[in-house]
């Protein structure tokens, strides 16, 4: 063991097929001629931050983009070059997971896969401008469970335009089909001003109206298909939590590479600046890449602090955020059975996961 | 100056009818004021009045024709303001009586032309606007001889625009009001018509001396309030103030007090001298008392002090403002205010708003009711929320509403005033076209989406006025609105046990719609004491969560969270129930006046 204390690393690998009308994440289309100058940049970035780094790192998460898509030899090179760490989770596109694909990620350390299925249903698929059809979900599944890959997490989105309430139950009787060790379910978040948002307006009013349904309806589901509803939009199988997101839950340090990518170390967060070109021009000449910084104050920690961990199932332990409650606010949301206090810790109630948004502003001080 | 040369006379009309544009020429024709100094409206000097066209404060002008000394007595011409007008027309020998030579006689029209009867003035009929292409003099001039017992070729016809007559109206002035009678010898007396605040000298009245003289320095008594003081400056207005050395009998002008407070120097009552003091004071003297009451709130509640201080200095210039402080669960710190009607509150509302730049809730305005309790206790209540729920026996104000519509709205007028609990008084035919209808109303009916309806069903004929007239028993009970089981104190109603489900219904549907679903089933209720009359229910909400959060967007969530709780301070808060502002307002616009 030897290096800093920063025990989780994100890694951004930007590039897609297509972009997906719904997604708002910093991604890049197509581009393939510069997959090999990015990842160049990207390990130089690694090399200014190995000093922050431990070795070996406890979680590593190659995120997207789709980090599958990127030009198998770059991404081997990425991979290659990673520290070691006990949790390595690479999110892939159902139709980038291929019988080329899995000793790649194989032999580089990588065990946890994250395919972002996000529906099962042809005509759904499409008004996501998803290329994958439900075969290639399932196809990747046992692709990568023939190739002795034991963590897979699949994604779903629910609330999409034109999706009914038993559209959304056979989603989840086929993503249950597959046994996944781990879901993430999410409501479609439609920016404003987006076209996505544009063409479907009052398509999506409906879905907003239904929400509540379909949210109820997942974590019913799933629970009873024996799974943890370990955090607000995230299921697991007993022990197979993503141990890398659950490092933010839980208020870790965590530095994050690549283009967009943000790190929070101690005081401070900053995030690099989401253009590609100047980002690689940078780390060529051997400076940081441009970068937005935001000092984190003591109370803002805490702040955080509890909002992340009020996600979670598991009780946070008090002092670690005392200074961030209302305690009027507390004592309400106790008395209308939302939250509660289980053994020195705090935690909201079943119900009070529910409505965990509204919980919370009531008990933030 | 010899009180043969001297004409006091005050001009009196409908709103809009020219009352303004008159006075403007007058001071013009007589070069009172030179071209440049010559203003639109000079008289009306507030923003709000010209606006409205009407005149709140009372103004008095000196003018100059053919050797004689005619003193204007502008009036406010609201029925809110009759006493201040009755006050004004009592230091007059005379009134102009303007009639639109379009519109005809209206209900203002009526009302002042009575008044100005009632204290004997000389009327000098006008009717205006003659160069207007769809005027009707002849028709006009002819309904107002008939009103004021003149022969129709004694009613002059002018534009004021123009200035076509207005020479005429002069001379008529001269010739036909009369001189001020008064004994320029006896003890002191002059009549305090209105007052107005300068923040450098304090009080200055405006009065109307009818016997005796004053000179600066005296020392000055108010008979009615017994304020004493000096007079610092007398003068009269031309209209800015011109000091003289004395103030005689039949004049018109003003006296600098230095009092710092309005209220200590009320119209209505007779100053005179301390060394030498009259016996008897003018008559007419009275209190004005308020007759419309509400709630008015900071929406922001730190603007607190702002509305204090704005309330203090706008009661510096309006003595009938009336105003306490009033502490409501829902709504904060606040003040319980009193008005003379319904502009007067609206007056208030739009100067604090726009002078001074508050945002105000007003809570649904009410009448003052006189209550005898179970106990046998009496108690005039201004409160909805002070309205005992056991009562005995209630009693409030009554109108005499006066309704002037062309007669084929006089159906749609009396099934109004029916379902507004309205009695049937008479009926006149002012012209073949158009007749007058006299209505006895609760006064808390027209304080309710009146004026709308009367509008909308007379399509925009009718114009209306009332006096009050008195109290009357009535089947009043109070409504309270409960959210989760509390009282909303604010929204409390004094009502007519008759409308009392129909409105507590629609209040409870609004409250419905505005109220945002809570972490909880929020019952919303109205009801009469412990009987419930109308409930909804505001189901909770099931899911109001983020819906993803990773290391990435950390901040941006935190800040969506800490917009949440800041909007939740926001709230009112009633009982465990979060209530946002636009509820309150939209709720209270329900239940006030529609504009």
């Amino acid at each position: 063991m030897s290096g800093g204390g920063v025990r989780h690393l994100y890694v951004h690998l930007p590039f897609c097929a297509t972009r997906c009308g719904y997604c708002d994440f910093v991604t890049l289309v197509g581009r393939t001629g510069e997959h090999g100058a990015y990842v160049d940049a990207l390990l130089r970035e690694l090399a200014l931050e190995r000093d922050a780094l431990a070795d070996p790192l406890d979680t590593i998460f190659l995120g997207g983009g789709t980090p599958t898509f990127t030009e198998p030899a770059a991404l081997e090179r990425v991979l290659a070059s990673l520290p070691a760490a006990a949790e390595v989770t690479i999110e892939a596109n159902p139709e980038t997971v291929h019988e080329g694909l899995t000793p790649v990620l194989a032999r580089n350390g990588v065990n946890r896969v994250s395919i972002g299925a996000q529906t099962f249903n042809t005509a759904l698929l499409d008004v996501l401008d998803r290329r994958a059809r439900p075969e290639d979900v399932r196809r990747a599944v046992h692709v990568l469970r023939d190739a002795g890959f034991e963590n897979i997490s699949l994604d779903l989105i629910y609330g999409i335009p034109g999706q009914t309430a038993p559209d959304l139950e056979r989603d989840l009787e086929q993503a249950l089909e597959l046994a996944p060790d781990h879901l993430s379910c999410y409501e479609l978040e439609a920016k404003p001003g987006t076209r996505f948002t544009h063409a479907h307006g009052e398509e999506l009013g409906r879905q907003a109206d239904a929400m509540e349904g379909y949210f109820e309806l997942v974590v019913e589901t799933l629970v009873d298909a024996g799974y943890r509803w370990y955090e607000t939009a995230n299921f697991c199988r007993p022990g197979r939590e993503s141990r890398h997101n659950l490092a933010y839950w839980l208020g870790r340090d965590y530095v994050g590479i690549g283009i967009g990518a943000v790190s929070t170390v101690g005081a401070r967060r900053w995030r690099n600046a989401p253009k590609l070109r100047p980002y690689v021009d940078a780390l060529a000449s051997g400076r940081t890449p441009p970068r937005e910084d935001e000092p984190l104050d003591p109370a803002t920690k805490a702040r955080e602090r509890l909002m992340l961990a009020l996600r979670l199932d598991e009780p946070v332990p008090l002092q670690a955020v005392g200074s961030a409650i209302d305690p009027a606010g507390l004592a309400r949301a106790e008395r209308l059975g939302l939250a509660e206090r289980r053994g020195g810790g705090l935690a909201l109630t079943r119900r009070g996961r529910f409505l965990g948004g509204a919980v919370t502003a009531e008990i933030l001080a | 100056m010899s009180l043969d040369l001297i004409r006091n006379f005050s001009i009196v009309a409908h709103i809009d009818h020219g009352k303004s544009t008159l006075a403007d020429r007058i001071l013009e024709v007589t070069q009172t004021l030179s071209g440049r100094e010559m203003r639109e409206q000079v008289l009306d000097s507030m923003d709000l009045e010209r606006e409205r066209g009407i005149t709140i404060k009372a103004q008095a002008v000196r003018v100059a024709w053919k050797g004689h000394q005619l003193n204007l007595i502008d009036t406010p011409g609201h029925v809110d303001f009759t006493y201040e007008v009755s006050r004004a027309l009592q230091a007059c020998e005379g009134a102009l009586l303007v009639v639109d030579a379009a519109q005809g006689i209206q209900a203002q029209t009526l009302a002042n032309a009575y008044l100005a009867i009632e204290n004997n003035l000389e009327i000098v009929p006008v009717v205006n606007k003659i160069d207007l292409p769809q005027s009707n003099p002849e028709g006009s001039a002819a309904d107002v001889a008939d009103l004021v017992g003149e022969e129709p070729d004694r009613v002059l016809r002018i534009s004021a625009k123009t200035g076509e007559g207005v020479e005429d109206v002069l001379d008529a002035i001269v010739e036909r009001i009369p001189a001020p009678e008064g004994d320029p010898a006896a003890p002191p007396r002059a009549l305090v018509f209105d007052s107005s605040y300068d923040q450098y000298r304090g009080v200055v009245a405006f009065v109307r001396m009818v016997d005796g003289a004053f000179r600066p320095r005296e020392g000055l008594r108010a008979m009615a309030q017994g304020t004493r003081f000096e007079a610092e400056e007398l003068g009269f207005f031309s209209p800015v103030r011109s000091p003289m050395e004395t103030l005689s009998a039949g004049e018109v002008g003003y006296v600098i007090t230095g009092l710092k407070d309005v209220s200590r120097l009320r119209v209505g009552d007779t100053l005179t001298s301390e060394v030498r003091p009259a016996s008897k004071p003018l008559p007419g003297y009275k209190e004005v008392k308020p007759t419309v009451f509400a709630g008015l709130f900071p929406t922001d509640s730190d603007e607190y002090p702002e509305l204090r201080d704005a309330l203090e200095r706008l009661k510096l210039n309006d003595a009938s403002l009336f105003y306490e402080p009033e502490t409501s669960q829902a709504l904060g710190f606040g003040f319980r205010c009193g008005f003379l009607g319904l502009l007067h509150m609206e007056i208030v509302r739009e100067r604090l708003e726009r002078e001074f730049d508050l945002d105000l809730l007003v809570t649904a305005p009410n009448v003052a009711y006189r209550v005898e309790t179970k106990a046998g206790e009496e108690v005039e209540v201004h409160n909805p929320a002070e309205f005992p729920r056991e009562v005995e026996r209630v009693e409030e104000p009554y109108i005499r509403a006066t309704t002037i519509v062309p007669k084929d709205y006089v159906g749609a007028v009396m099934e109004l005033n029916n379902g507004r609990r309205g009695r049937f008084h008479h009926m006149e035919y002012l012209s073949e076209e158009r007749v007058m209808l006299a209505f006895d109303l609760p006064l808390a009916e027209i304080v309710y989406d009146y004026y709308d309806q009367l509008k909308s069903r007379t399509k925009g004929y009718a114009s209306f006025d009332y006096d009050v007239t008195g109290f009357g028993e009535g089947e009043l009970v109070r409504v309270d609105i409960l959210l989760a089981g509390d009282p909303v104190d604010a929204l409390s109603l004094i009502v007519h046990r008759d409308t009392a489900y129909a409105r507590g219904r629609e209040l409870v549907d609004r409250l419905r719609e505005e109220i945002p679903r809570q972490m909880f089933d929020v019952p919303v209720q109205a009801a009469i004491g412990s009987r419930v009359i109308a409930r909804e229910t505001i189901k909770a909400k099931r899911k109001d969560v983020l819906a993803k959060c990773y290391g990435g967007d950390i901040t941006r969530k935190r800040k969506l969270l800490e917009r949440q709780k800041k909007g939740k301070k926001r709230m009112k808060q009633v009982g465990a129930v979060e209530v946002p502002q636009e509820a309150f307002l939209a709720v209270l616009n329900l239940s006030g006046e529609r504009r």
